[in-house]
C-alpha cells in the first residue's frame, strides 16, 4: 500500500497505530503483544492454515486469524478473551493429536515452537485414544534431518523454497490426513540456502543433521559473531557447549542477512573439528615437520624472518582474515623492512592499479531497488547467496538481471539475458555492450549484437542500476580490462559499479592496503621470488589463482605458516607451522562488501594449543624487537586499525589508466576456472556435511556435449588434462552448460594445484 | 508478501520438449494449455496427467509425471503435488477397467454395499485390489453425483446406474469379451 | 408449474442442441442485451430482483455478488461456473449439463457481458466425462453460431468460455479451491478476504458461480427478474433443482418452484418404496443437518422453511432416509466421506475430521464409550467456524445434528454394542 496514512486500532484495550493493508499480527507484533502462532513468519507469504493465531475481532461472528486479518480504522480485537483462548486451545489440541511426545529424545526439545505453545495452551491429558499417525521421513541430504511424524504442516518449510530459496524441492503431496511434508521422489536438497528451513520449522520435523543428538537446547550457551565465508558477514548466534561449537544459526539484521544464512555459513563449524586441525607447533626437523612447544616454534619463526633479506621477505594473507590480524601482520612485516604483503590471492591480473577500495557499491537494501543488473564472471547465487538473494528480489521485483559468464551458470531467478562464452571471449562480449553505449571498448573491435544493444539499453533506462564483477571476473587473466570495460558501461548507462571480491574481509584489507607503503603483490612475489614467506590462514595450493607458481615460489622460500588446518602441502613445504584459532574462536573485525565493520569475540575455546592469531603476531613483533607492539588485547589493536582507517571509505573509482591488452588467447581448448563454493577457503573445504551436499564438486571434467563427442568421449571416460607442467587424471563429466571448446576444472579444489591457472590453453585426452 | 498468485517458478525451463511426449499427445496438451493466459501453462497440468496416464494404461509412473513437470515448466514436486492430490490420478498400476463403486450415503442407502459384495465375489478381490489377470481394479469412490439411479458405479468414462447383481455381471460378461484393443 | 426454467427444454428430443435450445427462446436474452445494448446496471439490477440466491449450496444473492465487482477496473475479469457437483446427494448439474447446456453458456455470456468480463471457465467434475463432452459440443455450436468468442454478434463484445475438468476432489467445489486448481495447483481452499470478486481467477477479479445459477440467468433477463421472484417464495425466488435420493420410487431431479411443501416433492418422487417407510431427511446434500421425517413433512422446500428447522437448503440434495438405515452407520459413512475430502492445509479439518471418524466409527463398531457422544459434540464446536473453507463446518454439522436428534441410537450402540435397526 503506497499511502502512507495511519490508521488506529484497539487490541487487549490498548491503542495501536498501524497501516492499511497490515494485518493483524504485524501490528501485535510490533507493540509486543504475543499471538501465538505457527505457520506465519513474517517473510513468507501469510497460509493461515495452522489456526494457532485466532483471535476475537469486534462485530466478528467467530473468532478470526491475526496473520490474516487486515487491520481497518477503529477495529477492536482481543488476543486472550476467552473466545479467543478458547480458540487457541481447540487449535492447540488438534495439533497435538497426532504429534508424537517424544520431546525428551528431540532436537527441538526446549526451543521447540510447539512446546512452548502447548505450555501455554495445551489441555492437560489427552482425549484421542487412537492411535498416532506415524509418517515415513525422507532423507534430503547431509545438512537437514527429517522426523516427519513431528511435522504439524504449516508449510512455512515448502513457501521458503518457492518463495525464498527459488527451487521449490519440499512439497505437500496427498491430502487431509495423510498429506506429508517432504520432496516426494527422494533426493537431496541443493540449495544453497536449505538450512534456513531448520529454523523456520516450529517443531523437530526439520532439524540440523551435523547437530543431531549432539546436546541439548538448554546446555548450550549462545553468543554473537559474524560469519566468515564470504563478504556478505552475516550475523550469527553461536551455540557452544563445553567451549565448543555445537551449531550456528542466523541473528536477525536487516541491513545485512535478514533473518537468513547461507548453508555454507552455518555448517562450516564442523572444519574446527576435522582431524586435520592443527592442534600443535610443528617445525620441520630431518625433513619431516614434528610438534614442539610454542617458544621454540616462536623464536624460530623470529629468527627465520629476522633473518631474510627485507627485499626478498612477503607475507601472503586471507581475504577473510580479520582487521586486527592484517594490521599486525602489516606492522611486524615493516618492522622488518618489508612492504611485500597481499592477501589478493585470488585475483587473475595486476596490470593496472586497483581502485582504491574495491566494494558492492551500493548497500545491500538497495540491490533491491536495481532495475537492471549486470553480472560479469559471476555465480552469485553460490559465492554470496544472501546477496544473491537481494538481486532475486529486484529480478522478482521486474529487475532485468543480466550475465555474461564463462558457463551457464543456474540462478533462482530467470536472468533478462545472457552471454555464454568461452573465457577469452568475455572481453570482447563486453566490449559489445560498451559500443552499444558509445563508451570506450578499451581498442577492441566492437559492433554491438542485438543482445548487447538489449542490455546496454536495460542498463541505460534503469533508474538504478549495477554492473557487478564477480569472483569468476576476479581470477581472470584480464580481469583488468574486463574491469576497465566494466566500469566505461557502468559510466556510461548512469549506473554503479561493484566487486563482489573474495573473501569475508576483502573490504576491509584493502582499506588497509590503502593506508599502507606499497610492496609487491602476489604477482611481483611470484615474479620476483621470496627467500621468506609468511602465510596467514592460506593454503596457497588452493587459495592461489595460479597453483603451480605459487608452489615454484614458496618452494624455494621458508615457510612460517599460521594456519587452523594442517594440510599435505604444508607438510611439504612449510617450515614452522603455528596453529592459531578458527574464526569462531577468536575476536576480531571484518568489513563486509557494504562496508560495515563489524566485531565480534571469540565464542568458544581453540582447539588444543592453537592461540589466537593476533597474539601469535603480537609475540613475533615482540621476538623481532618491534616498537609498539606491547597491544593488551584485540580492542587495542581495533582502536590502533581505527585510527589509521580515519578517512578511509569504500570507494571504486580507478586510476584512469590504459586497460591493459587481452593476454588471454582464443585456443582450441581453454580451461574455465572459478571456486566452487564448498572450497573457498581452508575451514570449507573441511566442513564434512557441506562436502556431501549436491553442490560439492563432483571430481570430474566437464565439457559439453558436442565436445565430447567431437573427442571421442563419453560421460565416465577417465581422461587426462594436461595444462603447462602438470596434468591430471579425473574421469569426464558431459554438461550442457560448458560453452564449446572448453573444459571446466575449478580451481580450489582437490587435483587443481596440479595445475596452472585457472583459465588458459589446457589439452584433453583419453586416459 | 502476503498475497501470491503467481505459477509455480521453474528457472531450469526445459528447451527441448519433443522428445518428451509423442506428437498426438503434444497436440492433445497443447489444446489445454491454449485454453489459459499465455503465462498460465500450469493450469494444464491436470489435463497433462490425465492424458498421459490414459495413455499409459490408467496410471502414472514418476518419470511420466517429471516429463509433465518438463513440458510444462512446472517444478516437479508441484506436479506430484497434484497427481497425490486427486483421487483420480493412480500412482500404481491398475487393471484394464477400473471399477469405481460409489458407497456414499445415496448409494449406501439403496444397497451399494451388496453390490460391492457381488464384484467381490465374482471378480475374487477386494476393494482396492486389482484381478490377478490384470484385467479390473475395483476402488471405492465418493459421490460420482449420479445418487438419482443409486447403486451405481463409473467403469472408463462410463456411468453405469441403478445397479442389481444381475446387470452387474451382464456388465462385466460384456467387458471380459472385449480383450482390450 | 414444473420445469420452467432449467430444464425447459427437457421435453424435446434431444434438448442440448442450440437448435432445441433456441426453439424455446434460447439467446433471445442475449441477443436482446447486445442489440439493445442493455446496460450492465440494468442486467445486474434484474438478476437482484429476480431473488436468486446461489443454487450451489450457500445461497447468496446472486446479484448482490456481481454488483462487488469493479466493473472499470482495467484488466482481465473472469466469470467461473462451479460444475464441480461434489456434495453427496447432488446430481442437478449433470443434467443442467447433459440436457440443458445451452442455458448455462448463455447465462455465463451474460454474466461475462454484466461485470465486463473477458473470459469464462467452466469448472466441471473430472467424472463427469459425459456432460463434459456435451458441453465442449455446446460451446463449438456457440462459437460457429457467432454467439461466443471474439465479436458476439457482431456487437464489439468478446468473450470466450473454456471447461476444465477435475480430478476428483471434493473440496474443488469450494470456490477458491477451484481457482486454485485452475491454476493447475492441488484444491486447497484460500483464506478470504480477499473475496475472489477482488483477488479471484489468476489473482484477477472473479465471480464464481454455481451451473444452476448460471443457467437461470436467461430466463431472469428474457422473462424479467419479477417473473422469476414470483415463481418462489419470500427470500426464496425462483424454481429450483432438487435432487431426491434415497428408496423411493422415483429417484431424480425436479425443477419446482420455491416454497412447494416437502411432501409434495416426496410425491412427484414416487413416494416411498413398498415396505419403507420415511425416518429422516437430509434436505440439502450431505453437510445439511438432518431433519426427522414427521417434522420435515411439514416444511415447505424453501430457505427460510429449512432454516427454521434447523437445517439448510444447501445445494437442494433431498436424501431420504428409511427406517431402516441405521443413524450411526450413514454417520459413520458420512464422516468418513468428509475425513477422506479434507484438503488438509488447515488444522482444525485435517485433524478433527480423522477424530470425528474414529470415534463414529468405533461407536458403530461396539467400541464406543460413554464419554464419546460428548466428547462429538466438543470436537463439533472446535471445528465449526475456526477452518478456511466451510468444509469443516459442512463435516462437523451432520455430526452435531445426527447426534442431537438420534441421540438413543448412539447410545445404544455404545451400550449394547449392537444396532438398534434391524437387531444387527
Ligand atoms: C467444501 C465445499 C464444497 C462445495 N462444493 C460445491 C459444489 O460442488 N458445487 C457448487 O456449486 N458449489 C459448491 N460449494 C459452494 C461454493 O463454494 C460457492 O459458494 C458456490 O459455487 C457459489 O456459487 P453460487 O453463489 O451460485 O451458489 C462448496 C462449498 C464448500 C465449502
Ligand atoms: S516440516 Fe516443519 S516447517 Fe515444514 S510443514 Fe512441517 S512443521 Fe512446518
Ligand atoms: S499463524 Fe495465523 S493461521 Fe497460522
Amino acid at each position: 500500500m503506497s499511502d502512507q496514512q495511519t490508521i488506529t486500532i484497539e487490541v487487549d484495550g490498548k491503542k495501536l497505530e498501524a497501516t492499511p493493508g497490515q494485518m493483524l499480527i504485524e501490528v501485535t507484533d510490533a507493540a509486543g503483544i504475543t499471538v501465538p502462532r505457527f505457520c506465519y513468519h513474517k517473510k513468507l507469504s501469510v497460509a493461515a492454515n495452522c489456526r494457532m493465531c485466532l483471535v476475537e475481532v469486534e462485530n466478528a461472528p467467530k473468532p478470526l486469524p491475526a496473520c490474516a486479518t487486515p487491520v481497518a480504522d477503529g477495529m477492536k480485537a482481543w488476543t486472550c478473551s476467552p473466545l479467543a483462548r478458547q480458540a487457541q486451545k481447540g487449535t492447540m489440541e488438534f495439533l497435538l493429536i497426532n504429534h508424537p511426545l517424544d520431546c525428551p529424545i528431540c532436537d527441538q526439545g526446549g526451543e521447540c515452537e510447539l512446546q512452548d505453545v502447548a505450555m501455554g495452551f495445551g489441555g492437560g491429558l489427552s482425549r484421542f485414544v487412537e492411535g498416532k499417525r506415524a509418517v515415513k521421513s525422507e532423507d534430503i541430504g547431509p545438512l537437514i534431518a527429517t522426523d516427519m511424524t513431528r511435522c504439524i504442516h504449516c508449510t512455512r518449510c515448502v513457501r521458503f523454497g518457492d518463495e525464498i530459496a527459488g527451487v521449490r524441492e519440499m512439497g505437500a503431496t496427498g491430502r487431509g490426513e495423510h498429506m506429508k511434508i517432504g520432496v516426494y521422489v527422494e533426493h537431496a536438497v541443493a540449495s544453497e540456502l536449505s538450512g534456513n528451513i531448520i529454523d523456520l520449522c516450529p517443531v523437530g520435523a526439520l532439524t540440523s543433521k551435523p547437530f543431531r543428538y549432539q546436546a541439548r537446547a538448554w546446555e548450550l550457551t549462545t553468543h554473537d559473531s559474524i560469519a566468515a565465508h564470504d563478504g556478505v558477514g552475516s550475523n550469527i548466534h553461536v551455540h557452544v557447549r563445553n567451549h565448543q561449537v555445537m551449531r550456528v544459526v542466523p541473528k536477525d539484521n536487516e541491513a545485512v542477512n535478514e533473518t537468513w544464512l547461507s548453508d555454507r555459513d552455518r555448517f562450516s563449524y564442523q572444519a574446527l573439528y576435522s582431524e586435520d586441525r592443527l592442534e600443535k607447533p610443528l617445525m620441520r626437523k630431518n625433513g619431516g615437520l614434528a610438534p614442539v612447544e610454542w617458544q621454540e616454534a616462536l623464536l624460530e619463526a623470529a629468527t627465520v624472518l629476522k633473518g631474510a633479506d627485507a627485499d626478498r621477505l612477503g607475507a601472503l594473507a586471507s581475504p577473510s582474515a580479520t582487521l586486527e590480524e592484517l594490521h599486525l601482520l602489516r606492522r611486524l612485516l615493516a618492522g622488518l623492512g618489508s612492504n611485500n604483503m597481499d592477501t589478493r590471492l585470488g585475483q587473475g591480473d595486476f596490470r593496472s592499479a586497483d581502485p582504491a577500495v574495491p566494494w558492492l557499491g551500493q548497500k545491500f537494501a538497495e540491490v533491491e531497488n536495481n532495475q537492471a543488473v549486470l553480472l560479469i564472471g559471476s555465480w552469485l547465487r553460490k559465492d554470496q547467496p544472501l546477496l544473491n538473494h537481494r538481486v532475486r528480489k529486484a529480478a522478482l521485483a521486474g529487475g532485468k538481471v543480466m550475465a555474461i559468464n564463462p558457463l551457464d551458470y543456474d540462478f533462482n531467478f530467470t536472468l533478462d539475458s545472457k552471454v555464454v562464452c568461452a573465457p577469452s571471449a568475455m572481453a570482447q562480449a563486453l566490449a559489445g555492450v560498451a559500443a552499444a553505449l558509445g563508451a570506450d571498448t578499451c581498442g577492441l573491435p566492437a559492433e554491438a549484437v542485438s543482445q548487447q544493444k538489449a542490455m546496454a539499453a536495460n542498463l541505460k533506462n534503469a533508474e538504478q542500476g549495477l554492473v557487478l564483477l564477480g569472483s569468476v571476473a576476479q581470477s581472470h587473466p584480464d580481469f583488468c580490462l574486463l574491469r576497465r570495460l566494466a566500469a566505461n558501461i557502468a559510466e556510461a548507462a548512469g549506473v554503479s559499479l561493484g566487486f563482489v571480491g573474495d573473501g569475508a574481509n576483502s573490504t576491509g584489507a584493502a582499506m588497509l592496503a590503502a593506508r599502507a607503503e606499497t610492496g609487491l603483490s602476489v604477482e611481483g612475489m611470484l615474479e620476483q621470488g621470496l627467500d621468506a614467506c609468511l602465510l596467514l590462514n592460506v593454503e596457497p595450493e588452493y587459495d592461489s589463482a595460479h597453483p603451480q607458481a605459487m608452489n615454484a615460489l614458496l618452494g624455494k622460500a621458508k615457510v612460517v605458516a599460521l594456519v587452523t588446518h594442517l594440510s599435505p602441502w604444508l607438510e611439504a613445504q612449510a617450515d614452522i607451522v603455528l596453529p592459531i584459532a578458527a574464526f569462531l574462536e577468536t575476536a576480531g573485525s571484518l568489513v563486509n562488501i557494504q562496508g560495515d565493520i563489524q566485531s565480534f569475540n571469540g565464542t568458544a575455546r581453540p582447539v588444543g594449543e592453537a592461540r589466537p592469531a593476533w597474539k601469535v603476531l603480537r609475540v613475533l613483533g615482540n621476538l623481532a624487537d618491534i616498537e609498539g607492539f606491547d597491544y593488551e588485547s584485540v580492542t587495542d589493536v581495533l582502536d590502533e586499525v581505527m585510527k589509521v582507517l580515519t578517512d578511509v571509505h569504500p570507494d571504486n573509482q580507478m586510476p584512469q589508466a590504459d586497460a591493459p591488452e587481452a593476454r588471454l588467447a582464443d585456443s582450441d581448448l581453454q580451461r574455465i576456472g572459478g571456486t566452487p563454493l564448498y572450497h573457498t577457503d581452508m575451514l570449507v573445504r573441511r566442513a564434512q556435511a557441506l562436502q556431501h551436499t549436491p553442490d560439492a564438486w563432483k571430481a570430474c571434467l566437464l565439457v559439453n556435449p558436442e565436445l565430447a563427442q567431437a573427442l571421442g568421449l563419453e560421460d565416465g571416460d577417465s581422461v587426462v588434462l594436461r595444462q603447462d607442467s602438470g596434468e591430471l587424471t579425473l574421469p569426464l563429466g558431459v554438461d550442457e552448460r560448458v560453452p564449446g571448446n572448453c573444459v571446466w576444472m575449478p580451481t580450489g579444489v582437490p587435483g587443481s594445484e596440479l595445475l596452472g591457472k585457472g583459465f588458459g590453453a589446457v589439452s584433453l585426452e583419453k586416459a | 508478501m502476503s498475497l501470491r498468485c503467481e505459477p509455480w517458478a521453474r528457472t531450469d525451463k526445459r528447451e527441448d520438449k519433443e522428445n518428451l511426449f509423442s506428437p498426438e499427445i503434444r497436440a492433445e496438451i497443447d489444446q489445454w494449455v491454449a485454453k489459459y493466459p499465455d503465462e498460465w501453462k500450469q493450469s494444464a497440468v491436470m489435463a497433462a496427467l490425465r492424458i498421459v496416464q490414459d495413455d499409459n494404461g490408467g496410471y502414472l509412473t514418476e518419470e511420466l509425471m517429471d516429463r509433465v513437470a518438463d513440458y510444462l515448466d512446472m517444478p516437479r514436486i508441484a506436479v506430484y503435488e497434484v497427481a497425490t492430490f486427486y483421487s483420480m490420478y493412480e500412482l500404481s498400476e491398475v487393471g484394464q477397467h477400473k471399477i469405481c463403486v460409489c458407497t456414499n450415503v445415496s448409494c449406501m442407502i439403496c444397497g451399494s454395499e451388496n453390490i460391492v459384495e457381488h464384484l467381490e465375489k465374482r471378480l475374487g478381490i477386494k476393494l482396492g485390489e486389482t484381478t490377478e489377470d490384470g484385467k479390473f481394479t475395483l476402488k471405492e469412490v465418493e459421490c460420482l453425483g449420479a445418487c438419482g439411479g443409486a447403486p451405481m458405479f463409473q467403469i472408463g468414462k462410463q456411468y453405469y446406474e441403478n445397479l442389481t447383481p444381475e446387470l452387474v455381471d451382464s456388465i462385466l460378461d460384456s467387458l471380459e469379451q472385449d480383450n482390450g484393443e | 408449474m414444473a420445469n420452467e426454467v432449467c430444464l425447459r427444454t427437457l421435453h424435446l428430443d434431444r434438448p442440448w442442441l442450440l437448435s432445441s435450445y433456441e426453439s424455446e427462446g434460447g439467446y433471445e436474452a442475449l441477443r436482446k442485451i447486445l442489440t439493445e445494448k442493455i446496460s450492465q446496471e440494468t442486467i445486474i439490477e434484474t438478476v437482484k430482483t429476480s431473488g436468486l440466491r446461489g443454487r450451489g449450496g450457500a445461497g447468496f444473492p446472486t446479484g448482490l455478488k456481481w454488483s462487488f465487482i469493479n466493473r472499470s477496473a482495467p484488466g482481465e475479469k473472469y466469470i467461473v461456473c462451479n460444475s464441480d457437483e461434489g456434495e453427496p446427494g447432488t446430481f442437478k448439474d449433470r443434467d443442467i449439463l447433459r440436457y440443458n447446456p445451452h442455458a448455462l453458456i448463455e447465462g455465463m455470456i451474460i454474466a461475462g457481458y454484466a461485470i465486463g468480463g473477458t473470459a469464462g471457465y467452466n469448472y466441471i467434475r473430472g467424472e463427469f466425462w459425459e456432460p463434459y463432452e456435451r458441453f465442449e459440443a455446446a460451446l463449438q455450436e456457440a462459437r460457429d453460431a457467432g454467439l461466443l468468442g471474439e465479436n458476439i454478434l457482431g456487437s464489439g463484445f468478446s468473450f470466450d468460455i473454456h471447461a476444465h475438468l477435475g480430478g476428483g476432489a471434493y473440496v474443488c467445489g469450494e470456490e477458491t479451491a477451484l481457482l486454485e486448481s485452475i491454476e493447475g495447483k492441488k484444491g486447497q481452499p484460500r483464506f478470504k478476504p480477499p473475496f475472489p470478486a477482488m483477488f479471484g481467477l489468476y489473482g484477477r477479479p472473479t465471480i464464481i458461480n454455481n451451473t444452476e445459477s448460471l443457467a437461470s440467468i436467461p430466463d431472469i433477463i428474457r422473462q424479467g427478474g419479477e417473473w422469476f421472484r414470483d415463481l418462489g417464495v419470500e427470500n426464496s425466488g425462483g424454481s429450483k433443482l432438487f435432487s431426491i435420493s434415497g428408496n423411493i420410487n422415483n429417484p431424480g431431479v425436479f425443477e419446482i418452484p420455491m416454497g412447494t411443501p416437502f411432501s409434495e416433492l416426496l410425491e412427484m418422487a414416487g413416494g416411498m418404496k413398498d415396505g419403507y417407510k420415511l425416518k429422516a431427511v437430509i434436505p440439502g446434500g450431505s453437510s445439511a443437518p438432518v431433519i426427522p421425517g414427521e417434522q420435515m413433512m411439514e416444511l415447505t422446500m424453501d430457505y427460510d422453511s429449512i432454516a427454521k428447522a434447523g437445517s439448510m437448503l444447501g445445494s437442494g440434495a433431498v436424501i431420504i432416509i428409511d427406517d431402516r438405515q441405521c443413524m450411526v452407520k450413514l454417520l459413520d459413512r458420512i464422516s468418513y466421506f468428509y475425513y477422506e475430502e479434507s484438503c488438509g492445509q488447515c488444522t482444525p479439518c485435517r485433524e478433527g475430521t480423522g477424530w470425528m471418524h474414529r470415534v463414529i466409527h468405533r461407536i458403530e463398531n461396539g467400541q464406543g464409550r460413554p464419554e464419546d457422544m460428548d466428547l462429538l459434540d466438543d470436537v463439533t464446536q472446535r471445528i465449526m467456524g475456526r477452518t478456511i473453507c466451510a468444509l469443516g463446518d459442512a463435516a462437523a454439522m451432520p455430526v452435531a445434528a445426527f447426534i442431537k436428534h438420534y441421540r438413543e441410537e448412539f447410545q445404544y450402540h455404545i451400550d449394547h454394542k449392537k444396532c438398534m435397526v434391524g437387531g444387527r
